[in-house]
């Protein structure tokens, strides 16, 4: 956000503050680490809000839980910006100072009176501004977000809603302040802060900039780059569907299934020309792939880096030989690259770095020997005496302020695009739980006590108007496709909402249900509000 | 919260236990049926879990109602209460009077400890096993089981037995026999109800004696009783004097601590006093569990009034505005009379609001232990009072800085605090005129074992312990001493050619004894003595609360080698297992963080390595 993409909070801070909002994040399932910290603070004094449909583990743990109708994060947050501005609590002096667009996002917001997102959100509107003023006169507030934010048509307008309630009450740049996306790998930070993002050079450094272009063209050997955005995951499917994209390189990554609409994801992977797939296991995308490159794990069987959600770079060693075949990924892409008539020759993971430090500034001065010194080092870090960057932004305190303006964006509410009907009245949404990880890949091997098989987690007041029982075998149909699932009750639900996982696309293909109506922006689909139907099963005719 | 035990739903009748203590649920979250409101709010965090220290009572409550704890019932009470059922389970598991597996409502304690023992407590287990079964197992109608239990604060009555009936009736249906026969246990296990309990204390009278001069004399349920005898008196010259003048009175008598650390109790008091933080709170130590001890019990059963009008000048001295008085859950009857003293208190106005007419606030609320001798320890105390498991805190911060729920905590012990009214009666110079000029006051010693006359004794401090067995009408006919244990379980032995030690804080140090909780348990030339120590290893192995490493592993490594030295045929291990319990011992004394793991090899120590008195054949 205002130029970096990473959280702008350290793990310390969250220690340390006095309000957090956890707005569509499980975090005590899907975020251990982090909520670890948030736990201190919790037990430091923090109030905690959790704003989520479902009241999860996490939101057990707040004072306050808003349980929102999936979508209507913005008409919660724009109402929320209502309330403190008509309280008074706008912070003023901060706004004229380090913001611009407060007039336009001022008089959007005010079409949103607390009777309105009451009706849009479910949420009562006495505790909707409880909430707001509660936020605005903290101290020390901070916001922290997942999935349920991103996963949406809208994702990008979300998150800008959140933004615009930290701008809005100076709660950014400041110690104990923020806004932070939670990262759910060790390393999802890491992979954008290299470059794998359609638009960015590694460090975030723009691609379109002929200045950039040109210091990355000199530092290797006079290539040339496409000087047009790439493609983000969405629109790569879309161009397969084309027929512009013909052939793909997949690395670490199961979108056969991971991607929201299952059925067609499937079918793109295997109508293209040339598949080559790089994992340390056979996934099912391994499994469509002409060529299957068998890696060694980045985790302690690689030297390199990782960075997790407080922009911490941190090394990680290799403590194992990988198993025979599996090659470390430098090695199997400088081999690629030989292939390809480019010798790189060997380098270590510290020359790549070391490459990487020249030519990006904000990973300039995290040299590996720092880096094992001072336990990790938090971008930025422009030099070798720079100790790193606690949090981001303090330049909007700095008067005047230093760099850009941070803008406020006047967003609209705009309900899931899967709209409820009386043929499909149940919202679907889906998330993650403690003890699985995605698809499984990296999880379904090992055995865990908290696991139990997919289910589709119900109110027990639908299983009751539906005539369905406790772990009866249902089919759940969407507008895409239909599965076969067993029901679970699950008291926390209100009625007519569900949940699935999709830690287990063999017994239960969840993604076939789910819409891949994707937000233009960034490119997530819409995974956390599908329309369904659970229809009995009726026994098959006796012949 | 997410992670469930799977014990199923709970019954309502376990739902009705516990909302018989918490009151009705208010949401679905907290429990209760689904309302409209549920659907997109929820209240909880820090206010829900600003309730865990009500899990003790609440499982008192399943246990006193059920008989046992379920996992359904457990879970049940988590969501009442906003706690993880693993965190519970492991609360419910510490505790020895919370049954977690089903078993018969009605259970009978049977005390095996070391008075106990002396009385014949083994051939009363013996008998209960042939007509019973083993103890731990439902008998033949399947409505009773007996369990062997550690110290029931009866020794002057031994050997005890506790009753404990689940049901609608609660905890009320508690009952003792003491002492117990067979024919006694019997007739309880056959729906008969025990005969009433027994009468005064031997010095009952006496002009001597200062704490007991009310017990046996005020009725222990009436405040007017109390007030005839002067009762309330030392609270008004508090009030008088306040809380500066009460501190150096307090001060100036020189009281020390009767809890066994003998810390002196003015100059706790004027700490907890200056402390800036607030709230402060006061807890009474009455978990009185070292076995052979029962004085708390006693003044608490017969001058309940006593005890809270001390609680009361604390407070008041020291700015807390809320009491609790732990009391172990062995005593019934003392926590029946504190509860009424309280209310009554209460009615009359010198305690709650405006306590005298002085606008004054302050409260007790009783707290009932669990079975866990670890929580007399304090710091062990204040986390059973906040709903933990009862392990001991790393000191410092000692407790006048952050006790209870992390705030100034003034703690004392039942007797130390009956002793304050006294010094505001009669003044300061008066009380430290009595007994040695460093130990002041008079002091309660608990005698039982192989004396003519057990019971409760008051005698000045530096009273010789020769003198105090006399009193207590010496060995039986044609017997000779063995032994003397002082100081309980935690203390140690003394021998006949030290039984003109003085009984003062200085002259049992001077011979490396302590006087610890006043147990003074006499063993003549009878008691078994192997088997005793034996127990005493079983007890400390039992108790260790696990938590840190060399009481943990020390007790058991003691046990075993005191089982070897005292067992084994062979003795040619005897030296390196000798060696072996000093080395153990020294390692609880300067590793384990608080008094049990500390005071675990005393009493073992003196007897074997010390005194030689065992397995030296």
């Amino acid at each position: 956000m205002f130029g970096a993409g990473g959280g702008t909070s350290s793990y310390r801070e969250v220690e340390e503050t006095d309000f957090v909002i956890l707005w569509g994040s499980n975090a005590r399932e899907t975020h251990p680490i982090f909520f670890h910290h948030l736990l201190r603070g919790v037990r430091r004094g923090a109030r905690l809000v959790a704003v989520d449909p479902r009241r999860t583990g996490s939101a057990e743990w707040a004072d306050i839980w808003l349980g929102i109708d999936v979508g209507s994060d913005i008409s919660l947050a724009n109402a929320m910006a209502r309330e403190i501005i008509h309280a008074g609590l706008a912070n003023t002096e901060f706004i004229a100072r380090a913001t611009t667009g407060y007039e336009d996002f001022a008089s959007c917001v005010e079409a949103y009176p607390l009777v309105r997102a009451e009706q849009e959100t479910g949420v009562p509107a006495a505790a909707i501004k409880e909430v707001a003023l509660a936020y605005a006169r903290a101290d020390r507030g901070m916001i922290c977000w997942t999935l349920g934010i991103t996963e949406h048509h809208n994702a990008t307008d979300n998150v800008l809603a959140l933004i615009n309630l930290a701008l809005l009450t100076g709660k950014v740049g400041r110690y104990g302040c923020g806004l932070n996306p939670l990262r759910g790998q060790n390393n999802v930070q890491g992979g954008g802060d290299m470059g794998a993002i359609p638009a960015r050079f590694p460090g975030f450094q723009d691609l379109q900039d002929p200045k950039i272009h040109a210091k990355f063209s000199s530092a290797w050997g006079g290539a040339k780059f496409p000087t047009k955005k790439g493609y983000h995951l969405s629109e790569m499917f879309e161009a397969m569907e084309h027929g512009e994209l013909k052939s793909a390189y997949i690395v670490g990554e199961n979108p056969a299934r991971s991607e929201a609409d299952q059925t067609r994801a499937v079918r793109l992977l295997s109508g293209l020309d040339h598949l080559v797939v790089q994992d340390i296991l056979l996934t099912q995308t391994a499994e469509l792939a002409h060529v299957v490159l068998p890696a060694a794990a980045g985790w302690a069987e690689s030297e390199g880096t990782v960075t997790n959600s407080e922009r911490r770079v941190q090394r990680v060693r290799r403590a194992l030989e990988p198993p025979p075949g599996a090659r470390d990924d430098i090695e199997l892409i400088c081999e690629l690259a030989k292939r390809l008539g480019h010798d790189w020759g060997h380098p270590t993971a510290e020359a790549v770095w070391d490459e990487c430090r020249s030519l990006s500034p904000m990973h300039a001065g995290m040299s590996y020997r720092r880096l094992d010194e001072l336990g990790g080092i938090q971008w930025p870090c422009y030099d070798e005496n720079h100790p790193g960057t606690e949090f981001l932004h303090a330049r909007l305190w700095k008067d005047p302020v230093e760099g850009p303006l941070a803008p406020f964006h006047a967003v609209e509410h705009d309900p899931p695009v899967d709209l409820l009907t009386e043929e499909f009245p149940i919202r679907l949404t889906t998330g993650r739980r403690l003890d699985s990880f995605n698809t499984g890949v990296q999880t379904g091997g090992y055995s865990s006590p908290l696991r139990t098989r997919e289910a589709l987690l119900i109110s027990p007041a639908d299983g009751a108007r539906l005539g369905i029982d406790d772990g009866e075998r249902v089919r759940a149909s969407s507008r895409r496709g239909s599965v076969e699932v067993p029901v679970r009750f699950d008291a926390s639900l209100r009625p007519g909402l569900a949940f699935m996982t999709l830690h287990f696309p063999d017994q239960v293909a969840t993604n076939v249900l789910t819409i891949d109506a994707t937000d233009p922006k960034s490119g997530t689909a819409e995974f956390k509000a599908s329309a369904i139907r659970i229809d009995k099963l009726v026994a098959a005719p006796v012949t | 919260m997410d992670i469930r035990t799977t014990g199923g739903p709970p019954t309502a009748e376990e739902i009705a236990a516990v909302d018989g203590y918490l009151g009705v649920p208010e949401s679905l979250w907290e429990g209760g049926a689904r309302a409209a409101q549920d659907d997109h709010l929820a209240y909880g965090g820090r206010a829900a879990r600003s309730r865990r220290h009500l899990l003790l009572p609440v499982l008192h409550a399943l246990q006193d109602h059920i008989g046992w704890v379920s996992r359904g019932a457990l879970e049940y009470a988590c969501r009442r209460l906003a706690i993880p059922p693993a965190d519970a389970y492991g609360v419910a598991s510490f505790y020895a009077r919370f049954a977690l597996e089903e078993r018969p409502p009605l259970a009978v304690h049977v005390c095996d400890d070391i008075a106990c023992k002396c009385a014949g407590a083994d051939d009363l287990c013996a008998a209960l096993e042939k007509g019973f079964g083993r103890a731990g197992t439902a008998d033949a109608g399947g409505s009773a089981a007996w369990y062997r239990s550690p110290c029931l604060g009866l020794c002057d009555r031994a050997p005890a037995v506790l009753v404990e009936r689940a049901g609608a009736a609660g905890h009320h249906a508690d009952a003792r026999i003491a002492p117990a026969t067979y024919d006694a246990v019997n007739a309880v296990l056959n729906g008969g109800r025990p005969a009433a309990e027994p009468g005064p204390p031997p010095q009952t009278g006496h002009g001597a004696v200062r704490l007991l001069r009310r017990v046996g004399v005020v009725d222990p349920d009436s405040i007017d009783s109390y007030r005839q005898v002067g009762g309330y008196r030392a609270l008004r010259r508090a009030l008088e004097i306040g809380s500066e003048g009460v501190i150096r009175e307090l001060t100036e008598a020189k009281l020390l601590g009767r809890g066994g650390a003998a810390f002196p109790t003015g100059r706790k008091w004027d700490a907890v006093s200056k402390v800036p933080v607030r709230p402060h709170y006061l807890v009474c130590n009455a978990d009185e569990s070292e076995p052979g001890t029962f004085k708390d019990r006693v003044l608490m059963e017969g001058d309940p009034f006593a005890v809270v009008e001390a609680m009361t000048i604390a407070a008041l001295a020291t700015g807390c505005d809320q009491g609790y008085l732990y009391v172990r859950v062995e005593y019934p009857l003392a926590r029946r009379r504190i509860e009424h003293a309280i209310a009554e208190a209460r009615t009359r106005g010198v305690l709650g609001d405006d306590i005298e007419g002085t606008g004054a606030h302050f409260d007790i609320e009783v707290r009932r232990g669990a079975g866990a001798y670890i929580c007399g320890e304090e710091t062990a105390l204040f986390n059973s009072i906040e709903g933990k498991r009862g392990e001991p805190r790393n000191k410092p911060p000692f407790p006048v800085q952050v006790g209870l729920f992390g705030k100034p905590t003034l703690v004392n012990n039942v007797e130390t605090l009956v002793n304050v009214l006294d010094i505001l009666n009669e003044g300061s110079a008066a009380f430290a005129k009595i007994g040695t000029s460093d130990s002041t006051g008079t002091r309660l010693f608990c005698l039982s074992g192989h004396v003519r006359a057990p019971g409760l004794y008051e005698v000045p401090m530096g009273t010789t312990l020769r003198a105090l067995v006399e009193l207590a009408g010496g060995l039986r006919e044609g017997r000779t001493l063995r032994a003397v244990l002082l100081g309980g379980a935690a203390g140690s032995f003394v021998t006949e050619a030290q039984l003109d030690v003085p009984l003062s804080f200085e002259g049992t140090r001077a011979i490396g004894a302590t006087l610890g909780s006043g147990a003074v348990i006499v063993l003549d030339d009878t008691a078994e003595l192997e088997q005793l120590l034996l127990r005493i290893a079983r007890f400390f192995r039992d108790e260790s609360c696990g938590q840190c490493v060399p009481c943990r592993v020390g007790t058991v490594r003691q046990e075993e080698a005191l089982t070897r030295i005292l067992g084994e045929r062979d003795k040619s291990r005897r030296e390196s297992d000798i060696t072996l319990l000093t080395d153990i011992a020294q390692a609880m004394r300067d590793a384990s963080i608080c008094g049990l793991g500390q005071t675990a090899a005393n009493a073992i120590g003196s007897a074997v390595i010390q005194l030689k008195m065992v397995g030296t054949s």
